[in-house]
């Protein structure tokens, strides 16, 4: 080791830096700084490649346990249920794959690393967004699953390829919206397991009191009503629509609505319970 | 120079002294639900030097320097470095501070160049440019050969330069050491030590922590001597050492019942009070220079006193402490509000 360090490199002026500081962060090194932080979770996804496991797992499992399961009861044979519930198992699939993004930052911020992301200028809200950038591409893996396994088991969409592409496509934007439910509750939570069950008890009413596996005029009234009004739902009809009959129903915005409405409460909120980690 | 006095002194005369200082800190106070873990510490860096914190743990050496990095918020108090104040700017201070956290804060699951690489990038520079950077470094820190493994193989030692090579990307003016060689063998601490006077060459500010009082005397131009969150004394090492005589004559008499006798001869030959431990029969004596020792040995031989055992040591920490403070160091016993994130 040298004693000199970089002595190739002029000598620290102190004032002239202070002087020159910038204030803020700007929107375009937000963003930059974003994406390197998608960079650092993807190299982390490829060398712990384990974290895939749920992803791949879930969509084959579920879709062949409930087919065989419920099939019988709901639709009155398998063949008839897959589309009505490859859309739902989409959404179980995707609000799961989101729950995870929780637990990982929560597993993340203890490490020593992000004591020095904390201390660099850079914006808040690059360690948080950049692994939920890198996580489209496990929910893309996830929802992409979801319609192979359906499509062996013997669905055939009637949306066709457009409508099935673009029914994926919700599918992601809204896990990637609902994720910023998980990362605030992952920077709020004491630990890793704390996270994974708070989330527990948000993902399960979200998924099973909703029309994602039943049809909803077999419920009592009063959770029919909950039913109705709960965003899986409405991400749920509008993938059947998409996915089975290529229809861009008035479902489609009230999905992307409630997406919107999770970001604009809950990613300034998971910034500021960040931020007060340190 | 009595230990009074020390708190005042300020040590050789600086350089700069129009200059705006690095680091300058009135009535810092931090507050973790009733334990105020810092308790109204001023402190006064000067460019280009090395500031040393010393204190045993739990004193609220990392406390303060978190406020001091924007890592914790300041409950009390006002701190500027180079002359941007730090509650107000946070943006700027990051941008003039790098940090060296206890724990090697680097990404466990990148190599060494990619960790890096990404620090870099994250602060703005360009991708070549980073990857320059990167390579310089790690040349500089010995890491070539292990730049491309995975950090797990990385000894405690490896982690600590890749740690700090990381905070010298953007060639910070002012650094910030949290205990950079605590848990690192001698071999890897001198060089560690001769790698923080490098950056002072320079043209660096370091402002560092240690509970190793030898290791403030190596490196550091002044300390601040840290307990329950107050300065107790502020000084160049040499000064603090005089506090406690250049040495440290350890006796423990065969015979507890002594001690007042052996007190009352060592005040005889010496002209100094003893400090007595807590362990039973075990009194540390005060040297100006080390030959005393004998002076104070054949008095109690003369008196027929009777040693069990006898050393002569460098002043430690300990000692240091327990003369400015009248306690031992009890870091040990406390809990270590400071060390939870």
């Amino acid at each position: 080791m040298s004693t000199a360090i970089a002595p190739a490199r002029e000598a620290v002026r102190a004032a002239e830096r202070a002087a020159n500081a910038r204030r803020r962060v700007s929107m375009g090194e937000t963003f930059g700084q974003t994406l390197t932080m998608a960079w650092r979770a993807l190299k982390k996804m490829r060398r712990n490649p384990e974290q895939f496991f749920d992803v791949a797992l879930q969509p084959i499992l579920f879709t062949a346990m409930f087919a065989f399961i419920f099939g019988g009861a709901i639709a009155g044979d398998v063949q008839s249920y897959l589309p009505l519930m490859i859309p739902g198992i989409l959404a179980q699939t995707v609000l799961t794959t989101c729950m995870a993004t929780g637990t990982q930052l929560r597993e993340d911020m203890e490490k020593g690393v992000f004591d020095r992301f904390k201390s660099l200028p850079i914006a808040r809200i690059a360690p948080l967004a950049g692994p939920m950038v890198a996580d489209l591409l496990r929910y893309t893996i996830a929802a992409t699953l979801t319609f192979g396994m359906g499509l062996v088991m013997g669905y055939r969409p009637g949306g066709g390829v457009l409508g099935v592409l673009a029914a994926i496509l919700l599918a992601i934007i809204t896990g990637w919206s609902l994720a910023w439910v998980f990362t605030w509750v992952g920077t709020i939570a004491r630990s890793a397991q704390a996270v994974q069950g708070i989330s527990m008890m948000i993902l399960f009413p979200l998924t099973f009191l909703s029309n994602a596996f039943v049809p909803v005029e077999t419920l009592p009234g009063w959770l029919a009503t909950f039913v109705q009004v709960n965003p899986v739902s409405h991400l749920v009809t509008a993938t059947r629509d998409l996915a089975n009959s290529a229809l861009v129903s008035g479902e489609v915005a009230w999905t992307l609505l409630a997406c919107l409405i999770v970001i604009v409460i809950f990613a300034p909120l998971s910034v500021r319970s960040y931020k007060r980690h340190m | 120079m009595s230990i009074a006095e020390l708190g005042r002194t300020g040590g050789r005369p600086a350089l700069d002294d129009d200059a705006e200082p690095a680091v300058r800190a009135y009535g810092l106070v931090k507050t973790f639900g009733e334990h105020r873990a810092v308790d109204g510490i001023d402190l006064h860096v000067r460019r280009g030097e090395i500031f040393g914190v010393l204190g045993p743990n739990g004193a609220g050496k990392t406390t303060t320097l978190k406020m001091l990095a924007t890592l914790l918020k300041i409950d009390a108090g006002r701190a500027e470095i180079f002359g941007v104040d730090v509650a107000g700017n946070p943006h700027v201070i990051r941008q003039l501070v790098g940090v060296t956290g206890q724990y090697a804060s680097v990404d466990e699951n990148l190599t060494a160049r990619e960790n890096l690489w990404l620090f870099g990038r994250l602060q703005g520079i360009a991708g070549a440019r980073a990857r320059h950077i990167a390579t310089e470094l790690l040349g500089q820190f010995g890491l070539e050969a292990a730049a491309d493994k995975p950090i797990a193989q990385f000894s405690g030692g490896m982690r600590r330069r890749l740690d700090l090579a990381a905070s010298l990307i953007t060639r910070p003016p002012l650094i910030f050491l949290d205990e950079p060689t605590t848990g690192l063998d001698p071999r890897t601490r001198g060089q560690m030590w001769d790698t923080i006077r490098g950056l002072v060459a320079d043209g660096c500010t370091v402002l560092l922590t240690t509970q190793y009082l030898d290791e403030a005397d190596q490196l550091a131009d002044r300390v601040a001597v840290i307990d329950h969150g107050r300065k107790v004394a502020e000084g160049t090492p040499d000064e603090l050492k005089t506090a406690v005589g250049d040495s440290t004559l350890q006796l423990l008499l065969a015979d507890p019942d002594e001690v007042p006798a052996a007190v009352e001869i060592v005040r005889r030959v010496l002209g100094s009070e003893p400090v007595l431990s807590p362990e039973h029969g075990r009194l540390n004596v005060a040297l100006d220079q080390a030959d005393l020792a004998a002076d104070v040995l054949i008095a109690l031989r003369t008196a027929g006193v009777s040693i069990s055992s006898v050393s002569v040591a460098k002043p430690s920490l300990d000692e240091v402490f327990l003369a400015l403070t009248g306690h031992e160091t009890d870091g040990g016993n406390r809990n270590d509000t400071e060390e939870s994130r």
